[in-house]
């Protein structure tokens, strides 16, 4: 037990990655306007940059600027370079999201995705 | 709704936004940054405006077309780019290998092909949220 | 009821992820399987190499630059995607 609970406290950050993943996973599931459901899953990709980010650093590490003629030790500069793909690709998903709430907005005149399940029940 | 106080303090701050973003873009190889964040600080400055004063006022500094054209002007450089290595005898994208001059590491002018594809990046991402906001809340009234 | 169900389940996943969390290397170590080789050629041929001194821009736009591409094109299409479907009738 205790030596768990000091492997969570070292790896602190990792913890709080998946603590914002499940707030993110909380405001999906138990919201039904769909704006907040795009709230949530842009908190889920930012615990999974936190996450893959935190992943690349060493111990006493700079970040990996490298100053010529010195010895220093630097931080893993991979995770860094792969999650700005990762961003990019969080703000395109985002953008055709809400391009697609705001048609749906225009079709159904609400973004609450239960109202908008019963209005297409009753048109049925 | 024109507000004095908002519109004075963003005619104030904007310019030296813009030349931050600008800074972070061509600073890319040099220190943190590059094209990504610095074309997201140029839109955001743009987005900023609009905000302040007034969407016509926003659209009529950058017209759709504009912004358009830079954002497919941006991914279309970027590729090009890219078969200048293949031209010189190397691989597509290749950098040293196709023989670009790398200068000095560390001046401004250095490393070649990097330099040029973080402009090209930064127009790019600059152009693509200016184009996304103006897009969205425009919504269907502009054709 | 739904909510009752919701926290069930995300109290799952949630316990599954943090004892992931506790068999994890420890954070920061230098002897991560994340601190390969790959990482130290980057490090300390990056410069020689590719002539800038910033190893993230190196590796993004040199080493990795098909990735950059693909993620310009994600970025290209996905706006293409957005805008043919706000200006849909």
């Amino acid at each position: 037990m205790i030596e768990i609970l000091s492997n969570l406290l070292h790896n602190f950050y990792y913890l709080i990655a998946i603590i914002l993943f499940v707030i993110g996973f909380h405001t999906m599931l138990s919201h039904s306007n769909l704006i907040k459901k795009i709230m949530g899953m842009n908190i889920m990709d930012t615990a999974i940059f936190l996450f893959f980010v935190s992943i690349g650093y060493v111990e006493g590490g700079r970040a990996p600027i490298i100053e010529l003629g010195q010895d220093h030790v630097y931080v893993n500069p991979i995770p860094s370079a792969l999650i700005l793909t990762g961003i990019v690709v969080a703000v395109s998903v985002t953008a055709f999201a809400l391009s697609l709430i705001v048609k749906i907005y225009q079709h159904y005149g609400t973004v609450d995705a239960e109202e908008i399940m019963r209005i297409r029940s009753r048109e049925v | 709704m024109e507000d004095l106080i908002l519109t004075m303090i963003v005619r104030l701050i904007l310019p030296f936004i813009q030349i931050y973003g600008y800074y972070i873009i061509i600073h890319g190889h040099l220190s943190p940054g590059g094209g990504f964040p610095g074309g997201a600080i140029i839109g955001a400055s743009m987005i900023l405006f609009a905000l302040a004063f007034n969407l016509k006022e926003g659209s009529n500094k950058i017209s759709h077309d504009t912004s358009t054209l830079l954002e497919s002007g941006g991914a279309f450089g970027f590729a090009a780019l890219g078969f200048l290595g293949v031209f010189m005898g190397s691989n597509y994208l290749s950098n040293r290998a196709a023989g670009f001059p790398l200068g000095i590491p560390g001046n401004l002018i250095s490393s070649g092909m990097i330099f040029l594809i973080s402009i090209f990046i930064g127009v790019k991402v600059a152009s693509t949220f200016i184009t996304l906001f103006f897009n969205l809340v425009e919504g269907k009234t502009h054709d | 009821m739904r909510q009752l169900l919701v926290v069930i389940f995300l109290a799952l996943i949630a316990n599954a992820l943090i004892f992931t969390v506790v068999e994890m290397p420890p954070f920061g170590s230098p002897d991560n399987p994340s601190n390969n080789q790959v990482n130290q050629r980057y490090v300390e041929k990056g410069v020689e190499e590719t002539g800038s001194i910033n190893v993230v821009a190196s590796v993004i736009m040199d080493y990795r630059a098909f990735d950059t591409l693909g993620e310009a094109t994600v970025l290209f299409v996905a706006i293409a995607a957005a805008l043919s479907n706000l200006k849909a009738h």
